[in-house]
């Protein structure tokens, strides 16, 4: 059994709406990636478990774990699709994380993918809804950013969040994604242009919603002893924790506070043996801008109500007390729900690793990343460090 | 193979056509859509068929501008959360309420409406919406 498990290397594809490519092209070009930067053999990589939502739905095609094998040429080893909705990618890199743990596999390539574009939105949207519980959600009429909407209304209601704190989570995360060279939108995004965008479901705005993405991430995970025989600087998984909460929204005696979020962070940050204060930096779940606010509070960074006070004081800002989302997060980065949550622990090794580049948080020696399923009824929890 | 769609709403006709669900005799909680375990008793529930009165009110709303292709025509409509009078949440369309006057804490009422149609050959589904209270009783 191995006692710690480690990264050895990461990559990733481009995001965006990659019109020229499909499934295999870019989840190929992830994991090509990372097995190169990791410096590991094909003949090394022992099982494969990629995170996916609905590549049946996407793009007509499902049994992806054997067909990563197949195209990664990495002959008859074990693959695993994983699925949790938009928690898929994290979904996948603990999976990973417990088969190390349990001494069955000593390397894994970890895999998130998602191809989006190759349907029209109202598709994709229709897809996404699948994630909240269709039969008493999403056949009623409420569309996924109307659920996200639920949330929001609530919260302003309850804690006099505003729509302009609101619109600030896309401003910060749209500044942040300019100094990511695989972030969907390079670009910053005044808050005028953001207050003026309509509304997909009031109060949430077009602008406070993360895109329609196609990407790939992936990871090579493996135990300590053979981290080090692939770098001199691998950087571990400290801890890995996952919990549910219901698939309704309507069923949560409090619909502001994401349950599994809370539960799972607590567990994560207990087993990794520190607090919210040693965590310098955070990948938080920002499908909507509502879900920052609301996450940065069911972490503990501020306490309940506040979610929207942080953004406005610049405390989750790059070079804030706690920087939330340095890679643009989903918002900017953008989201291909299988992907997300790979991509989140790709941001974070990179931010631990200290090769960031210009969106690099200084002095990072630990970071969380928050990837939730549906509206939360999957949380996972990862903390990365040195 | 059914129809698209038939069986899936057949075999639901009574929770979405009467707001039927259950009731746990043990610790007395309601629940929509019926439960087949009692979450708080789990074995030592003791669930009954309820039916609700569809009175509740709007514990949040939003109004829907993008929709998916089953719901277009009805963009934009009102969605809410309604919270029974006893006790459970349910998500569900707002009816004969302008967009502009819906608001947390309404009074509602549930109605039999269309939902939507599975397309041509498909069936169409009936269910529950729900109306604000004073448009229909005259009172609270």
């Amino acid at each position: 059994m191995s006692k710690k498990v480690a990264i050895a290397g990461v990559g990733m594809s481009k995001f965006g709406e990659l019109w020229n490519k499909n499934l295999r092209d870019i989840t190929l070009e992830a994991g090509m990636a990372a097995i190169i930067d990791a410096g590991v053999a094909g003949a090394d990589i022992e099982a494969v478990t990629i995170g996916n939502m609905s590549a049946g739905r996407f793009t007509g095609q499902e049994h992806l774990g054997a067909l990563a094998v197949d195209m990664g040429g990495l002959g008859d080893i074990p693959a695993y699709s994983v699925e949790a909705a938009c928690a898929s990618g994290g979904a996948a890199i603990r999976h990973a994380y417990m088969a190390i743990k349990s001494g069955e596999h000593d390397v894994i390539l970890v895999l998130g993918c998602e191809k989006m574009s190759d349907v029209n939105q109202t598709e994709a949207m229709k897809t996404i809804s699948v994630a909240s519980d269709w039969e008493w959600e999403g056949m009623l009429g409420a569309t996924f950013p109307a659920l996200y909407a639920f949330m929001a209304r609530k919260h302003m209601l309850d804690y006099g969040t505003t729509d302009e704190q609101l619109s600030l989570v896309a401003v910060k995360n749209h500044k942040n994604a300019v100094d990511n060279p695989y972030a969907q939108f390079r670009r910053e995004l005044p808050l005028e242009v953001v207050m003026n965008s309509g509304y997909l479901a009031d109060p949430i705005r077009l602008l406070h919603s993360s895109p329609i993405t196609d990407g790939a991430a992936g990871v090579i995970m493996c135990t300590e002893e053979k981290a080090k025989e692939f770098t001199d600087t691998p950087i571990y998984v400290e801890s890995s924790a996952q919990a549910s909460d219901t698939l309704a929204l309507h069923e949560r005696e409090d619909i502001t506070t994401m349950g599994a979020v809370v539960e799972s962070t607590g567990t994560a940050l207990d087993r990794a043996k520190c607090s919210i204060e040693d965590i310098d930096v955070f990948e938080l779940h920002d499908s909507f801008t509502i879900s920052e606010i609301m996450l940065t509070e069911d972490v503990g960074i501020v306490e309940k109500g506040k979610g929207g006070e942080a953004v406005e004081k610049g405390l989750t800002q790059i070079d804030g007390e706690y920087p939330v989302n340095p890679s643009g997060g989903l918002k900017a980065r953008g989201h291909p729900v299988g992907a997300t949550g790979v991509a989140q622990l790709v941001e974070l090794y990179h931010q631990v690793k200290g090769d960031a580049g210009k969106r690099q948080v200084p002095d990072t020696e630990r970071g969380l990343a928050v990837n939730i399923g549906g509206t939360g009824a999957t949380s996972i929890v990862h903390i990365v460090g040195r | 193979m059914a129809e698209h769609g038939v069986a899936k709403v057949w075999r639901k006709q009574q929770e979405i056509y009467r707001i039927q669900g259950n009731h746990c005799k043990t610790c007395d909680r309601h629940f929509f859509p019926p439960r087949p375990v009692c979450p708080e008793c789990r074995r030592k529930g003791d669930l009954e068929t309820y039916k609700f009165k569809g009175l509740g009110k709007i514990h949040t709303f939003s109004v829907v501008r993008q929709a998916p292709e089953d719901f277009k025509r009805q963009v934009p409509y009102i969605v809410a959360q309604v919270e029974l009078d006893e006790g459970p949440r349910l998500t569900a369309q707002i009816v004969n309420c302008d967009i502009e006057s819906v608001y947390v804490g309404m009074r509602v009422r549930a109605c039999f409406r269309k939902i939507t149609e599975y397309g041509p050959g498909g069936i169409i589904v009936y269910g529950y919406k729900f109306e604000p209270t004073m448009r229909v009783t005259g009172h609270e």
